[in-house]
């Protein structure tokens, strides 16, 4: 019996020693966040001044570069994601050539971050100054565009993974009465199929929306580090995670230094609310189809 | 007749554009990992491997300090996050319904949702500050937090594969409970939690975000977890936005070396998972 | 219990041998800070590991890196192009920190159109340029000065530091001193409000952005002008005449009183043959060494480190386009070095 005390309470403090991380985790950040927000108040993050020289800050130019980039890759990486889900839930569900093409999304899916970003300085960045040469515009290279095309690059294999797996899901008894009827493959996706994965299609969405808004290094490194609010999608900006990679290790001045805090903390909660939210929704789908 | 060929028409189009748009979408991302390895494996040679960064004009350099620290980041974040981990996911499949449960499973996840930058800002707060130095230990422990939920789920859901019977015959044969769990449960469902693991560090070894205020990079070899380390993406990070050549062609060698790493973890736990989930 | 018990053994013959090398003896240093030195430095602590075993570990964070670290008590000593202000020196009442300048610098202006001519710049075009005000590379305030070459009609992109850099300051330094408007608008300081232009990260990043975008332009160490073999102007200084970056500009420009904590600004000089826009390049460091557990041994190692930079580590300066220390500063620097103590008593005698 003694053994059986001893073993459980192990149990019991590994569970204590997660919770917590978690906790001094939001503690720490919001202590740290608290002088910024003391002397802007709210109003911080809807101010566009971000002044080091005067101790003035605003983070209003993180939102909209974080905004704009997160919103930008979905919306470019969607009907990709989804073509790639619907190819290997639908068409290809099996044999070789299937799983073998599953496992290189999966493994294209785990390519740090760090090389996304080196392959965009090297090759995405110029290919776009060109673009932007032939069009007049001023040929930076760098800026939220080619920021939105590395982020959608990579949240396209997770995507599509999520989707693929919620589509899978899809009860064949259903799309074998909708065949029945006489229904093309098409009108079964776009009829059944599509609309019964819904959620969790929605799910992955969310979760990939709560990647792209994190995502840090390949970011920093193509999105051209200007903190003013970007003139059009061309233009070089800064995100939320890109101004504490750049700035944090070097904000002298308690302001400054806490501000990066107070966005990292906004950063912390948004996250955790997507997440949360993209876990409950695919919990719920789940939890359906097994029933 | 009309109504049914134009059906077929959709059918046949909407399945050309699938199948276009998948190419479309995976050729960008073969194409940059064919890029990566063009570039990087003629910069990989023995000296690669084996010297040190050296500074800018002088021949010769390589990568060696940053292996060694990735391996040593990773072996610290390890040691962490795996007994915590293994036996918080334990907990979990051994108690379904309770709240605790529940509230660990929310935590978790948001634990994995947080920007790896702002583990960085906490790991800053809570070890480099107190310590007076960055340390490979504080990067190391960046790195466990990040670990830490993908051990928790995967074991807890490796375990809920493990079939009731194995543990009804062990408790009906006299084996205490704890017991039953440390030595039929857990071996039984080994090759599973390794697996997890396995995907848990090639995850972290590619992390740059969290090593830039903790590991903080280091010009020499360096085996003490007290100071400061560098690592293969601190190093590609650093190099990548230098205008050298010699230092961008030592990255793509770090980015090869780094998704081999990354690659060979991945296939790994793969195939460790798959053999195992065949027993059952 | 076993793997437990496995992965326990090891964190602990890890931190095993973490004791057993810090008791081995000081063998390592920590620095952190400007990139404006960094080709120097590099070269500096390459050498010292050879003569004397002991790594400098220095990483080329930013001046506003470097004092940040310092102020937290992270490094050793902290590097920086922009010496400390009296509001961040009162961050550390207690216990002062001293600045010793290692060598000189200038930055340049550069950039990157056809052709890699030589410009000449003044004062306000230079803040023209970088305020967004003259936008184009044939506007005719350039082509006025520079009737010879054939500037396209390209916009002009703007390209600046992205982190907290000395760099910025020495540059906004000068530019506060000869445009009115610019202090007004933005001022000088480690980290600015550009009104335009893209952020490269240290003087490595600004220099390859430059390498790279047609039309370009932005201030960089000469050293790492010279590196990348970018094109750097010649700038109207206050005489009005126009100066080339060049050794021997910037050590004319160093020709003034240094006061005895060092920190002295030498842009927008007086010498008549000098460059506008040079700067000392600092240490910072703490006056009373023991602090946070620091040793006796690591306190001496860090003295010795920099008596050898001012005066065995000058002989490198040079070649890598740093100017040397003129003898009155090292004088100086010296003093500042001796006036070192460990729990009160100078370490250096």
């Amino acid at each position: 019996m003694k053994g059986k005390r001893a073993f459980k309470l192990s149990l019991i403090i590994a569970v204590l020693i997660v919770a917590i991380i978690f906790f001094a985790a939001a503690i720490s950040l919001t202590l740290g966040s608290l002088p910024a927000l003391k002397e802007f108040g709210w109003k911080f993050f809807f101010s566009k001044e971000w002044d080091p020289v005067s101790d003035r800050f605003g983070a209003l130019p993180f939102l909209v570069g974080t905004l704009l980039t997160s919103f930008l890759a979905l919306i470019i990486s969607l009907p990709l994601s989804l073509s790639i889900s619907i190819l290997l839930g639908e068409y290809m569900k099996n044999g070789r050539f299937s799983s073998t093409v599953k496992s290189l999304v999966d493994l294209i899916a785990a390519v740090p971050s760090v090389i996304y970003g080196f392959w965009g300085l090297e090759v995405l960045v110029p290919f776009v100054r060109n673009l932007e040469i032939k069009f007049g515009i001023v040929p930076y290279g760098v800026g939220i565009f080619t920021a939105s095309l590395i982020l959608s690059f990579m949240i396209i294999p997770n995507t599509a993974s999520l989707a693929r797996e919620v589509i899978e899901l899809v009860p064949g008894d259903l799309k074998e009465a909708a065949y029945s009827l006489g229904a093309t493959r098409y009108e079964v996706i776009k009829k059944v199929t599509l609309p019964y994965a819904r959620s969790g299609i929605l799910a992955g969405i969310l979760l990939s929306l709560g990647r792209a808004l994190g995502e840090t290094m390949a970011v920093t490194m193509v999105i051209g580090n200007n903190n003013n609010i970007p003139k059009n999608l061309f233009y070089p900006a800064n995100t939320m995670a890109s101004v504490i990679a750049n700035e944090f290790t070097e904000a002298t001045g308690d302001i400054y230094y806490s501000s990066l805090i107070a966005i990292g903390f906004a950063l912390f909660l948004v996250t955790a609310l997507f997440g949360i939210l993209g876990r409950y929704i695919i919990n719920k789908t789940t939890i359906k189809i097994a029933k | 007749m009309k109504g049914i060929r134009l059906r077929i028409l959709k059918d046949r189009a909407f399945k050309f554009a699938i199948y276009l748009l998948s190419l479309l979408s995976l050729t960008p991302l073969f194409l940059i990992m064919f890029y990566t390895f063009r570039k990087g494996l003629k910069a990989i040679n023995l000296q690669f491997l084996t010297h040190l960064p050296k500074p800018v004009g002088v021949e010769g350099g390589g990568i060696s300090n940053a292996i060694v620290g990735t391996f040593l980041l990773v072996t610290i974040a390890s040691a962490i996050s795996i007994p915590v981990g293994v036996w918080a996911g334990i907990y979990l499949s051994e108690n379904k319904r309770s709240w605790i449960s529940e509230f660990l499973r929310i935590t978790v996840d948001i634990l994995q949702a947080i920007p790896s930058i702002v583990i960085g800002i906490i790991a800053y707060l809570w070890v480099v500050k107190p310590m007076g130095r960055f340390s490979a230990l504080s990067g190391g422990i960046a790195l466990a937090i990040m670990m830490l939920p993908i051990v928790v789920r995967n074991t807890e859901e490796v375990l809920r594969l493990i079939p009731p019977y194995l543990k009804e015959a062990s408790l009906a044969l006299g084996v205490p409970y704890h017991r039953t769990i440390i030595k039929v449960i857990i071996p039984a469902g080994i090759p599973g939690i390794v697996s997890g693991i396995l995907l848990g560090i090639s995850r972290i070894a590619g992390e740059t975000a969290p090593l830039l205020f903790t590991a903080f990079g280091n010009q020499f070899m360096n085996w003490n977890i007290m100071k400061p380390v560098n690592a293969l993406p601190l190093l590609i990070f650093n190099y990548a936005m230098s205008p050298y050549d010699e230092w961008k062609r030592l990255a793509w060698g770090a980015s090869v070396v780094l998704i081999l790493l990354v690659l060979a973890g991945n296939i790994i736990s793969r195939m460790v998972a798959k053999k195992w989930k065949v027993q059952f | 219990m076993n793997k437990k018990f496995i992965v326990n053994l090891m964190l602990g013959a890890l931190m095993l041998t973490g004791l057993l090398q810090a008791t081995g003896g000081v063998k390592d240093l920590t620095g952190a800070g400007a990139t404006f030195p960094y080709p120097l430095y590099a070269r500096w602590f390459d050498i010292y590991h050879n003569e004397t075993g002991i790594q400098v570990n220095y990483q080329a964070i930013g001046s506003g890196g470097g004092i940040r670290q310092l102020l937290n008590k992270t490094v050793d000593f902290g590097g920086t192009d922009a010496f400390m202000n009296d509001r961040e020196l009162a961050k550390s009442p207690e216990n002062p920190i001293l600045h010793f300048p290692t060598c000189l610098g200038a930055v340049v202006i550069t950039y990157n159109i056809p052709g890699n001519p030589e410009l000449k710049l003044t004062p306000k075009v230079i803040s023209g340029i970088f305020l967004g005000k003259i936008t184009r590379w044939n506007d005719p305030k350039l082509v006025q000065l520079n009737p010879e070459v054939k500037l396209p009609s390209q916009k002009i992109v703007v390209v600046h530091r992205s982190d907290g850099s000395g760099t910025t300051f020495v540059f906004s330094d000068y530019l506060s001193k000869v445009s009115k408007e610019w202090a007004q608008r933005v001022g000088k300081g480690k980290s600015l409000r550009w009104p335009v232009g893209l952020g490269g990260k240290g003087n490595p990043g600004v220099a390859g952005l430059i390498k790279q975008i047609r039309g370009s332009i932005g201030y960089v160490e000469l050293a790492f002008a010279e590196k990348n073999n970018l094109p750097y102007a010649s700038i109207k200084n206050k005489h009005g005449k126009f100066i080339k970056p060049t050794l021997k500009s910037i050590s004319l420009a160093a020709k003034v009183n240094i006061p005895p904590d060092t920190r002295v600004s030498i842009t927008d000089t007086e010498a008549p043959e000098g460059y506008p826009i040079a700067s000392f390049t600092w240490i910072i460091f703490y006056r009373e060494q023991n602090y946070g557990k620091r040793s006796y041994e690591r306190a001496k190692e860090l003295i010795n480190l920099f008596w050898w930079m001012i005066h065995q580590g000058q002989q490198y300066n040079e070649n890598l386009l740093y100017g040397k220390l003129p003898a009155p500063v090292i004088k100086t620097a010296e003093k500042i070095i001796k006036s070192v103590t460990y729990n009160g008593k100078p370490i250096l005698r």
